[in-house]
């Protein structure tokens, strides 16, 4: 079975966030890092690979040439080869649009699975897995802590409120990551040298056929600003004064 | 004229509370658009929700009765959904921002080939457009973003709107739709945690504990705490990842996002992913022996001191 693993490039959450005159990000301050629930996809597709229920691994990335980089991190991890969708607006594409492209990858590829991350930390949609499912047909286990193959089934183990829910799958099917899916290995230095030399495909989103306009995705983002900032209140010194605060000073009690 | 319509969330035929703000959030939109609100209520056996959803100004409020709809699946609801979307002719459909919502809503939006909005804090209409809120980055910045699709689909931070006052109720019509269920995917099982308390997302006082408690027993700590305030009891991710405390109790960018009138932290740091699930509570406490725990920055009391030590004596004391 083929695995696609779908990775974002995205800013890194502990970047100090600032804003341009215009209500846009200041560039400068932008940093990039593979998206964290991407980590915990790769990881689960190369377990599966380890354990003999898949035979390739193809990691996709719609993103700027620089991504280059993240689809490395991901083949030093263990993926086999890497598939750019390369485009300088990949920071403005909403989920529909992506999901859009990334159905026209799964076409052209054909997989058994797609492994997902189930929210990129920058943008934090939390979408493009389940409307790449509804564009293929394929079935969904989203927010998934277990994943195991069986033969043309995968059952998906879903973290929800209230609990953990169990759901069975027959394949193709589109599975996204949560944080305790496993525990993503760290790059070793054989495997990034080997990585190194791993096919690499750019493709042009144009010739994906998409139906979609790059220049004007439907969701489109008008400009920034800044949450309501908290201040640091007052250290108290003993449980008698935080509770006379809270009953004199806040009314909470 | 607008129509939005609402995906109600419902659990064994009783209303789920997230509904109603995004209730809320649905009358908003329809003031800012010049439009009605619908409800649609999916289940088995499960009119009771709808009713229960029917005294909060919808203009109308549906309920489809299907066997594929006792155990919630995507890939069943989607396509109910969509049907229902179409015939009602919505320009937006809403669901609240919960594991459900989440899970079904993205794909609702796909097969209607609409732009979707993630976790929504206000919506309005600016200049012509209608102009949506949502927080990003963990919650360290808030996007404005417009739709360009005929049909837009929006999941509803519900801690961010006010549930409707109740008021008459409209008769519920039960309506069908044509699409079944799904081959491709079965439901399994839902293994639910049983609590006496109120839920994380509802409660008016909230206690956290964190991977300094060490251990799932400490956590009996906070259980007696909370009982004594009828308090949620909820937790950071490392406390939930070290096994100390169920998933469900998590509170953050991957966990719930909660607003209480009081949240107590125990024996957590702070971070960003953690801060980004409680930073709305209106008062913020915070008990840590660690003075420079960065939890403090956004405290409106803190306590550095053992919790070991603090909270049976705040329990005692209270
Ligand atoms: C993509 C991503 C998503 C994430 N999502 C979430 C999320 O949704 N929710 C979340 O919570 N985290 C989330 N995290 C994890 C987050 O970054 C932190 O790792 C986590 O919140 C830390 O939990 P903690 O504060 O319990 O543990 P720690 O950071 O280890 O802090 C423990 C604290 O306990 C204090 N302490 C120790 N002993 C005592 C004692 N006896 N008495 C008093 N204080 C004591 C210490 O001083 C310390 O401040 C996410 C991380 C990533 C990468
Ligand atoms: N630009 C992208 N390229 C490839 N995959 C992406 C991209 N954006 C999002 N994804 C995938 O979709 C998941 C969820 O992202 P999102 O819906 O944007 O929060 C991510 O974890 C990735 O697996």
């Amino acid at each position: 079975m083929k695995i696609l693993a779908m990775v974002k490039r995205v800013v890194d959450p502990e970047v100090k966030v600032k804003l341009t005159g215009d209500a846009q990000l200041d560039p400068s301050i932008l940093d990039y890092k593979l998206n964290y629930f991407d980590e915990y996809s790769v990881e689960e597709a190369v377990r599966l690979k380890e354990s003999g229920a898949a035979s390739e691994i193809v990691v996709v990335c719609i993103g700027s040439g620089d991504a280059q980089k993240e689809i490395r991190t991901a083949l030093a991890m263990g993926a086999d080869r890497g598939i750019l969708v390369e485009t300088d607006e990949a920071d403005r594409l909403d989920s529909l649009t992506k999901a859009k492209l990334l159905a026209k990858v799964v076409e052209r590829e054909e997989p058994g699975m797609v492994l997902m991350g189930k929210l990129a930390v920058d943008s934090e949609s939390n979408a493009v897995g389940q409307m790449l499912a509804a564009l293929t047909g394929f079935a969904q286990g989203t927010f998934a802590f277990k994943c195991e193959v069986d033969g043309d089934t995968v059952t998906v183990g879903r973290e929800v409120d209230g609990g953990t829910s169990d759901v069975k799958l027959t394949l193709p099917a589109v599975v996204t990551a949560d944080l305790r899916l496993n525990e993503p290995r760290y790059a070793s230095l054989p495997g990034i040298m080997k990585a190194k030399k791993k096919p690499l495909e750019v493709i042009d989103p144009d010739d994906l056929d998409a139906d979609i306009d790059l220049d004007e995705p439907a969701i489109e983002i008008l400009g920034y600003e800044l949450p309501p900032q908290r201040e640091a209140g007052e250290i108290v010194d003993s449980v008698d004064a935080l509770i006379d605060r809270l009953k004199n000073k806040a009314k909470v009690l | 004229m607008s129509t939005i319509l609402v995906v109600a969330e419902q659990l064994g035929g009783e209303l789920k509370s997230a509904t109603l703000p995004t209730i809320g959030f649905a009358k908003q939109a329809a003031a800012a658009t010049g439009g009605e609100v619908v409800v649609l209520v999916l289940g088995s056996g499960a009119s009771g929700a709808a009713e229960a959803a029917s005294r909060f100004g919808a203009s109308r409020v549906l309920y489809v009765d299907g066997a594929q709809y006792a155990d919630y699946l995507a890939e069943n609801y989607a396509p109910a959904v969509v049907e229902v979307a179409k015939s009602v002719g919505a320009t937006v459909v809403c669901a609240p921002s919960t594991t459900t919502g989440k899970d079904f809503l993205p794909r609702v939006a796909a097969l209607l080939d609409a732009g979707f909005v993630s976790d929504a804090i206000d919506v309005a209409e600016v200049d012509g457009d209608v102009v949506y809120k949502r927080p990003i980055w963990s919650g360290n910045l808030i996007a404005r973003v417009t739709s360009h699709t005929d049909i837009t689909a929006v999941t509803v931070r519900t801690t961010a709107f006010e549930a409707p006052a109740e008021g008459a109720a409209v008769s519920v019509e039960t309506i069908s739709v044509s699409s079944g269920a799904a081959t491709n995917a079965a439901f399994v099982s839902f293994d639910q945690v049983k609590t006496d308390r109120p839920p994380l997302t509802d409660a008016d006082v909230v206690i956290a504990g964190g991977r300094g408690l060490k251990s799932g027993e400490a956590f009996g700590m906070l259980e007696e705490l909370a009982d004594k305030l009828g308090a949620a009891v909820g937790a950071s991710r490392a406390a939930v990842d070290s096994g100390y405390a169920p998933n469900d109790w998590q509170i953050g960018q991957t966990g719930k996002i909660i607003a209480p009138n009081l949240y107590i932290g125990v024996a957590i740091s702070g971070a960003i992913q953690h801060l980004a699930g409680m930073k709305a509570s209106k008062v913020i406490v915070a008990i840590n022996k660690d003075p420079e725990a960065p939890i403090f920055q956004v405290s409106d009391f803190g306590l550095v001191e053992d919790a070991f030590k603090a909270v049976p004596e705040l329990t005692s004391k209270l």
